[in-house]
């Protein structure tokens, strides 16, 4: 298992908390909190090794688009960029 | 190793052994100033379940186990189950009867017993494993375990864990190193705060009498404890060991009930 | 997303099957109602599954809410089955049984408070060995405390069906509520195929399967009071009819008489036969009837 922590700027906060997906195959969950800081916080924890820059692709594309502050975490079973995108979407609308 | 708690009843029984359905044998038991009700699982190279003639928990000895619980509880009996069971049975004709609803009755008369307020006390001797030890042993009050060779707790056969989980067996055991709950070392399966009491034993094959002699002090002391304890499985979380070994269940249990409304 | 559907009785249907077990628990409760207890941001884990290398849930794959069902306190249990095929693990199944105990000692002082399990699991998460059996111990245990006081009503609607320890909770369970996709037994059928080989079992045969595990089968036998399509408002419906039938003179477990009539001498039987064998009634647990609540209420609840 590894384990990343990402951090993006922020523009608008998440206002609310909001919880999407399940730990399964191909799957992720996302959990997501309003915090003090302008950024956004991730922490990620994969089952697969060795895909770092993927996530920091992922995640780059996904706050560059979507610069939404807050403490996020992402709990990770294999899930593709697509799906990862799709959840982190979920969780903002939730959350917002 | 099926031969072990055939063994133990003999070494401990007040009288006559009984087989009952040909595969439980049944006999009373003189602890301190109780007469108990010994109940053991032993194998049944005869039995007519083809896939339960290794000392497995089938039908047969699920159903025959709760009437011969729920019937040592209206004589108001403290039970002790002598455990050495390798599994439940696996088979397509368990399956079609409905296995999983006569091991609950099992469960259920053992349980029932308890909560009632019957001393109920396993006596692990070899092998305590899954659903044979949910339906044998697993829900006594009080668990008394020997310390020897051959004696094992485990939620799953290695062999089988192995395949399903797709590891080696030598994988498993190394894992058995490291985590307590995959552990093939009884006394470290008993840090895990659901064992009352571990007792030495050189060879549970073969008892001897200082052996026989401190079992029975400790099936004594252990009938006496059940009689005091709070009646519920729950307690097990206010055991001792429990507060290291299951720290995230006792947080989870105050965190539920912080939350309760 | 369109209503088009909305008004046609398959299509407009929402299934159960594809819901987790949060938005199960949540549908079932009457809306509004609900709230959950150590959910996914109170962050009580698994302390096992990392060092194995595996990921943890935030929930632990349990999830326990608390509500109203058409007016009535509820206790709702839900195993996800998406995570380790719903596998019970140490935290998961410390949340279930304090649950169930809590709701006992609620119903002990007038306060009744049944039960709904979500049953989707293959049992014992194996990943947590002898702290996941002892998990299913106090699970049941905890449901034998509370089942004579308020009913404690199974569901299990697929497709991970309920196996192992879940599956003898299942065998507890004053209810069981069934769909055809369902699956209930002890061993499933890979468990089997491994442990005696595929002449034994084969796994891959789902007619096979289904005809000895299926939930179709286990209504038709006995062993299940209500066989209900794949919709929340048919579960829901049986669920609200299960616990107005409240708690019977004997549940199922506690009829050895009944076992041992149906399984007198029977050692070889084809599953197909078994059905007009042993009929859907159990002994002297009173059938369900599911027009004795009128559906849909009344008052819209």
């Amino acid at each position: 298992m590894q384990e990343l922590t990402l951090h993006y700027p922020g523009g608008q906060r998440v206002t609310a908390r909001a919880h999407v997906g399940v730990v399964g195959s191909g799957d992720c969950e996302v959990l997501v909190e309003p915090h003090d800081a302008t950024d956004a916080v991730v922490r990620v924890r994969t089952a697969v090794d060795g895909f770092e820059l993927i996530w920091q692709r992922v995640l780059g594309s996904f706050f560059a688009r979507y610069p939404v502050a807050g403490r996020y975490e992402i709990n990770d079973q294999g899930a593709t960029p697509g799906v990862v995108s799709l959840r982190l979407r979920q969780a903002v609308a939730g959350a917002t | 190793m099926s031969d072990r708690g055939s063994a133990w009843i003999q070494a401990l029984a007040a009288g006559d052994v009984q087989r009952v359905e040909g595969s439980l044998l049944v006999a009373d038991c003189r602890l301190g100033d109780d007469i108990a009700r010994l109940l053991c699982v032993v194998e049944d190279s005869t039995s007519p379940y083809l896939r339960a003639r290794r000392g497995e928990v089938g039908v047969r000895e699920s159903l025959v186990v709760a009437g011969a619980v729920r019937a040592a509880a209206a004589d108001g009996m403290p039970v002790v189950s002598v455990v050495d069971v390798p599994s439940q049975a696996y088979g397509r004709l368990e399956e079609t009867l409905g296995l999983h609803l006569v091991v609950a009755a099992a469960v259920d008369a053992y349980a029932g017993a308890r909560l009632a307020g019957l001393p109920v006390v396993a006596l692990i001797v070899g092998s305590a494993i899954s659903g044979g030890f949910l339906a044998h042993g697993l829900m006594a009050g009080h668990v008394v375990a020997f310390d020897g060779p051959g004696v094992e707790v485990q939620v799953m056969k290695r062999r089988t864990a192995a395949r399903i989980t797709r590891r080696s067996v030598a994988d498993l055991e190394r894992l058995g190193y490291q985590l307590a709950p995959h552990s093939y070392d009884v006394a470290r399966w008993a840090t895990l705060g659901h064992c009352d009491r571990l007792v030495a034993v050189s060879d549970p094959a073969a008892p001897t009498a200082t052996e026989v002699a401190h079992v029975r002090e400790a099936l004594v002391t252990g009938v006496g404890q059940a009689r005091r304890a709070p009646r519920e499985l729950s307690s097990r979380l206010d055991a001792a060991a429990a507060a290291t070994a299951r720290a995230a269940s006792i947080r989870a249990r105050a965190r539920i009930r912080d939350q309760w409304f | 997303m369109t209503d088009r559907f909305a008004n046609d009785g398959y299509l407009g249907r929402r299934s159960v099957i594809e819901l987790g077990a949060r938005a199960r628990a949540f549908a079932l409760l009457d809306e509004g109602s609900a709230s959950e207890l150590c959910g996914p941001f109170d962050r009580i884990e698994s302390p096992w599954l990392s060092a194995q290398g595996l990921v943890p849930q935030s929930d632990d794959g349990m999830v326990v809410v608390k509500g109203r069902l058409a007016g009535h306190a509820c206790l709702v249990v839900a195993v996800e089955g998406g995570f380790h095929g719903g596998g019970v693990g140490e935290v998961g199944g410390a949340k279930a049984s304090t649950a169930l105990s809590l709701a006992a000692a609620d119903s002990a002082e007038g306060r009744t408070t049944p039960a709904v399990l979500f049953l989707e699991s293959g049992g014992v998460r194996l990943q947590e060995g002898t702290l996941g059996l002892n998990a299913i111990a106090e699970i049941c245990d905890a449901l034998l405390v509370l089942r004579p006081r308020a009913p404690v009503i199974g569901v299990v609607a697929g497709p991970i069906g309920a196996f192992g320890g879940m599956g003898i909770v299942a065998g507890l369970c004053t209810r069981l509520i069934v769909t055809r996709e369902a699956r209930i037994g002890l061993n499933g059928p890979e468990a089997i195929e491994v442990e005696a080989g595929v002449q034994e079992f084969d796994s891959c045969d789902r007619a096979l399967v289904w005809a000895v595990d299926g939930g179709t089968q286990r209504y038709r036998t006995g062993l299940a009071d209500a066989l209900v399509s794949d919709s929340i408002d048919d579960v829901r419906h049986s669920v609200i009819t299960a616990i107005a039938a409240g708690v019977p003179t004997r549940h199922r477990s506690e009829q050895l008489d009944t076992l041992h009539a149906r399984l007198d001498g029977l050692v070889e039987i084809d599953p197909a036969d078994l059905g007009p064998r042993w009929g859907t009634q159990f002994g002297d647990l009173p059938p369900l009837d599911l027009a004795s609540v009128p559906w849909p209420p009344a008052d819209g609840t």
